[in-house]
This record gives C-alpha cells, sequence and structure tokens, in this order.
C-alpha cells in the first residue's frame, strides 16, 4: 500500500509552549491509586465535607427561579459586594465590587489571569515553593520565566527575605505565594509576611497572593497580604470557595486587585470564559451571607484532625512541625532513608495508603510527604497505623 | 484544659463516645492523663449522662419497636409548676423522653414500646389517669429518617478522586 501524500506531509500539530510543559506530578500516583480497591486516601486536595446544605439548596432555588442566562462578565454585582463586604469584615481589607472584584472560575484561573494580565515573555515571576503545582507551568504559559524561592523545614516553610533577595534579578516582576499553604500547611504571621512586602517594595515587585486557605488557619488570624502597609497597590490577592466553604466542584473563585489590574484580567476572562457559571455564583452569595457559622465547625474539625495527624506522624518517626493552617500534613520521610517518591510508592502498594510526594510541588518539597487530613477520624486512625507498621519495618 | 478545649472534647464525645482516650488526647493536643481526668470530672458532674449507640432498630425486625409522642396538657401546681408532675411520668421505664414545651400543650412525652396496644394502654391507664394531667393527644411514629443528628439509611459516600492537587 502506498502511503497518502497526506501523512507524508504532516505538521507537527502542538504547540512549542504545550510541549514545553509537563503534566502534573500527581497524575501518576492518581492513576496508580486508583487501581487499588481498599486504598485509604491522604492524597486527596480537598474538603472530606459536601458543600453545606443552605449553599446547595440556594443554587437549587436558582435554577427553580430560572437564573439559567449569563451573569456581568465580572460576576453578580450582589456577588461582587458581598465579596468585597466579606474582605473587610473577616480581613479589614477595602475593595471596590465595581473595579477591584472580579469573580473566576476558581482561583485557579484567577491565577492565570493574575499572570496574563501582568506578565511579560521573558520577565520573571518568584515563586515560593514547595507551593501549588499551577503556579510554574502559567508562568511558563505565560511564556515568562518561574524563578523557584525554596522554602524548607529550616524555616518551617516560610520565605525569608534572604532567600527572596538573592533570587531577584533585573528582570524580576512579580512573587507569588500561598499562605497557608498547600502542601505545606505552612502560615506566615503578619511580621513574617511584612519582610516580603519589604522587598516587594523595595525592588518594585507585584505581589500575586493565593489565600484560598485564609478561613483555614487554626491558631492565628489571618493576614491579608493587601492589609500590609502600602501593598494594597501591589497586590493581586486571589481566592475562591473551594476550601473555605466546601465547594470545589462548583468551580467558583476571586480576586480583589487595584482596578487597572483588575479591568486587564477581565479584558480576558470576558473573552476567554465570559462569565463565571451563574448557579455557582448564586451558591456562593449564600455561601458569604449565611455561611459563616458552618465554616466556623468546619474549622474546628480539621483542627483536631491536623493535631491528632501530626502527633500520630511524629510518634511513628516522621518528623512533622506543626502546620498552621489548609488540611494537609507535611511530614519529613529521612527516617526510612527513602526519597519521597519511594516512600509514596512503597506505602501505596505495601499498606494501600496514598500520600503525594512533596517533590511534586517544588524543590523544597524533596524528601517530604504530602498527608492530607481532611478525611474522616476513622480513615485517619487507619491510615496512621498502618503507617507505623510501615515506617518501623523500613527504619534505617 | 481550657475551657474551650473542654468543650471540644465534649463534642467529640457527643459524636463518637467510643473514641479513645489517647486519640482525643492527640485531637485536643493534650496528655491523655488531662483527657481522662477532665472525662472523669465531666462524669461526675453529670455533664455526660452516658455513652449510647444510636441504633436503627428497623433493620432487627424480631426487636422493631413502637413509639408514640404524646402532648400532654397538665394543670400547673403552686410552687412547683411542671417539674412534680414531670418527676412521676419520667420515672415510668415506657418513658423514653420528656421535654416541657411552650405553646399549645405542656409536656411532650415520648413512649416506646413493643406493640401499639402497649402503649396505648400506657397512656390510658397510667398517663391520662394522673390527677394533674388535662388531655392527652397521641401521635405515633412511623419512620425514623433522623435521630440525634443522625441520618438512618444514609448511602453518602466519599466522592471525591483519590488523588488530586
Ligand atoms: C493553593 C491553591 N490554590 C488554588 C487552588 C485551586 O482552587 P480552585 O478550586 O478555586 O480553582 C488550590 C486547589 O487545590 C490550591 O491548593
Amino acid at each position: 500500500m502506498s502511503q497518502s501524500p497526506l501523512q507524508v506531509s504532516r505538521k507537527k500539530r502542538l504547540s512549542r509552549t504545550a510541549s514545553s510543559i509537563e503534566p502534573s506530578g500527581i497524575r501518576r500516583f492518581f492513576d496508580l491509586a486508583s487501581t487499588m480497591d481498599d486504598c485509604i486516601s491522604l492524597g486527596v486536595g480537598e474538603p472530606d465535607f459536601v458543600t453545606p446544605w443552605n449553599v446547595r439548596e440556594a443554587c437549587m432555588t436558582s435554577l427553580e427561579q430560572g437564573y439559567t442566562s449569563y451573569t456581568a462578565n465580572a460576576g453578580m454585582i450582589e456577588l461582587r459586594s458581598a465579596i468585597a463586604r466579606y474582605m473587610l469584615d473577616r480581613f479589614q481589607v477595602t475593595y471596590d465590587p465595581d473595579q477591584e472584584v472580579l469573580v473566576t472560575v476558581g482561583a485557579s484561573e484567577a491565577i492565570d489571569l493574575a499572570v496574563r494580565a501582568t506578565i511579560d515573555p521573558g520577565d520573571e515571576v518568584l515563586i515560593a515553593t514547595p507551593s501549588f503545582v499551577s503556579y510554574q507551568p502559567l508562568v511558563t504559559l505565560a511564556g515568562a520565566e518561574p524563578i523557584p524561592v525554596v522554602t524548607d523545614a529550616d524555616t518551617k516553610f516560610k520565605i525569608t527575605k534572604e532567600r527572596l533577595e538573592a533570587a531577584i534579578t533585573d528582570r524580576s516582576r512579580a512573587i507569588m505565594l500561598s499562605f497557608p499553604n498547600n502542601p505545606t500547611g505552612a502560615v506566615m504571621n503578619q511580621e513574617e509576611l511584612q519582610a516580603v512586602a519589604d522587598v516587594a517594595e523595595a525592588y518594585d515587585l507585584l505581589v500575586f497572593s493565593d489565600e484560598i486557605y485564609a478561613e483555614l488557619n487554626y491558631d492565628a488570624t489571618h493576614t491579608a497580604f493587601s492589609a500590609l502597609e502600602k501593598m494594597h497597590d501591589r497586590t493581586v490577592l486571589i481566592s475562591g470557595f473551594s476550601k473555605a466553604f466546601a465547594m470545589t466542584g462548583w468551580r467558583l473563585g476571586f480576586v480583589c486587585a487595584p482596578a487597572d489590574i483588575t479591568q486587564a484580567m477581565l479584558k480576558i476572562h470576558q473573552y476567554s470564559l465570559m462569565c463565571a457559571p451563574t448557579q455557582a455564583q448564586h451558591g456562593a452569595l449564600e455561601a458569604l451571607q449565611n455561611g459563616q457559622d458552618t465554616v466556623t465547625k468546619m474549622v474546628s474539625s480539621y483542627r483536631a484532625r491536623r493535631n491528632y495527624t501530626v502527633h500520630a506522624l511524629n510518634e511513628a518517626g516522621l518528623t512533622c512541625h506543626l502546620p498552621g493552617g489548609s488540611f494537609y500534613a507535611f511530614p519529613s520521610v529521612e527516617a526510612t532513608g527513602m526519597d519521597d517518591e519511594t516512600f509514596a510508592e512503597k506505602l501505596l502498594i505495601e499498606e494501600k495508603v496514598a500520600v503525594v510526594p512533596g517533590s511534586v510541588f517544588g524543590e523544597g518539597g524533596v524528601g517530604h510527604v504530602r498527608c492530607s487530613y481532611a478525611t474522616s477520624m476513622d480513615a485517619l486512625q487507619t491510615a496512621m497505623g498502618r503507617l507505623d507498621t510501615f515506617v518501623n519495618r523500613h527504619k534505617k | 484544659m481550657t475551657k474551650d478545649k473542654e468543650v471540644e472534647l465534649i463534642r467529640i464525645l457527643e459524636h463518637n463516645g467510643r473514641i479513645e482516650s489517647d486519640v482525643l488526647a492527640k485531637m485536643l493536643d493534650e496528655s491523655e492523663e488531662d483527657v481522662k481526668k477532665t472525662i472523669q470530672k465531666l462524669e461526675d458532674d453529670h455533664v455526660i449522662l452516658s455513652y449510647a449507640a444510636v441504633v436503627d432498630w428497623s433493620k432487627i425486625q424480631s426487636e422493631e419497636s413502637i413509639a408514640a409522642m404524646i402532648d400532654v396538657k397538665v394543670t400547673p401546681q403552686r410552687d412547683v409548676g411542671f417539674d412534680e408532675v414531670a418527676a412521676r411520668i419520667q420515672r415510668f421505664p415506657e418513658v423514653s423522653a420528656l421535654y416541657l414545651m411552650s405553646g399549645t400543650y405542656d409536656l411532650s412525652v415520648v413512649v416506646e414500646g413493643q406493640t401499639m396496644a402497649g402503649v396505648a394502654s400506657f397512656v390510658s391507664n397510667k398517663l391520662s389517669t394522673l390527677e394533674t394531667v388535662l388531655s392527652t393527644t397521641t401521635h405515633f411514629r412511623m419512620k425514623k429518617y433522623k435521630h440525634d443528628g443522625v441520618v438512618f439509611n444514609q448511602d453518602e459516600k466519599d466522592r471525591r478522586m483519590v488523588v488530586s492537587p
């Protein structure tokens, strides 16, 4: 059979940018863990609560009432006003709902928009790592250079001024950070954040502050980055409903930023997404208006599980700092002499407990694993029992 | 242990009375000894009265019982109000719960028995004959959907993917 001329002359069909980014390292673990029936997963990056009933109900009511059309590109003004009020009440930061608030398809979209609206090809974005898996690829997709700023156990996974300054060049344009942090659970207090703010001010950098875990702060109240002196005008504050209100599947987030940046983000958003899902916006409005009690209950339930998990991990011989927020513990696996990938893989195969190797979250995560404690106490106890057995068996 | 922690301890036990003290200690970030001491104190002070399982008896056919909620109107008595009649009613072993209510009646009595006839006879022979009882209205319970915050016949599986970012 002769080859068709079409096949011979076939052109490349994937862009250089798409080819240049790696699929998330989490994928491999997902594939492996999904094949196991009775595996206990500490690998889940979302709340184990179902969305509060009042929020689900508000969404159903909006459907019943026929709210099935688009909303304003930036999101319903009622929701933007509620977001502005919430940010003021909870975190003492002021935003104009009309010009400075944008409702997005998850914090995920907000991160993408923030980068695309402010960063040019060739610019450098300093990213505190380990951190959420999307930051580096999204910076790459914008044609810019992600520059990791490593945090580690020695600094309790907080960024320091020294490390930040060491990474700055004259192409640096922005700092990306997220506290409370995924995967480390680290929290930075006002003073520690101020050190970052000083650097931003000194080198004229923007700050993308992903504060999606702000509510899940167990020992202190959260400091919004834009609440720091002079930082309101430099900060793109990213947040969303996924974690605090257990609404991951709704795909709803928001961003609060100075008007010029918000409006630039809105331009991209209006062409790529049009608007965030209308039903989800109705649910989110209810969450902000009547959800704080439920958040408080969820927070105290996470706190107890955090305490349990951290004690149990340390007892099993995996050193673990006390994470101040989010719902992850981030122990070192050094005691077993394994690297984090091997540890996670062996633990899954031998004991059927899924954790995520820290290195998928960036350099600073090497030698650690992320254990999500957003799972039932029963499951946690069984998992910690198995972990203990595993560590004892493999102790160096 | 701080008051806040004590309340948290009570809340945890209210949902799971079987949780072991070493686990509780870790959850509360307290020593096991302190946890045990606090529980002992709460029991001594009758804050914690008992530890019971929430049972779905409908799954055990031979043991399924009948329950009725009875609205009772009574004449309150001088000085003791409703407490004296309540004290008499609560002693009957058939009575599983008893509350003083606001509204159109005074006491809400939950009665459990083996048969409908048994419950009916309790109402007519024992409850209505009490001196201060003016009237009773009996409602038989048909099915339990939710009890003490626990949903019966719940099938809420964890629908999350096993690993996610
Ligand atoms: C730090 C961080 N930012 C953003 C996201 C994405 O959130 P959303 O569901 O709002 O897109 C996650 C989700 O895991 C996260 O951990």
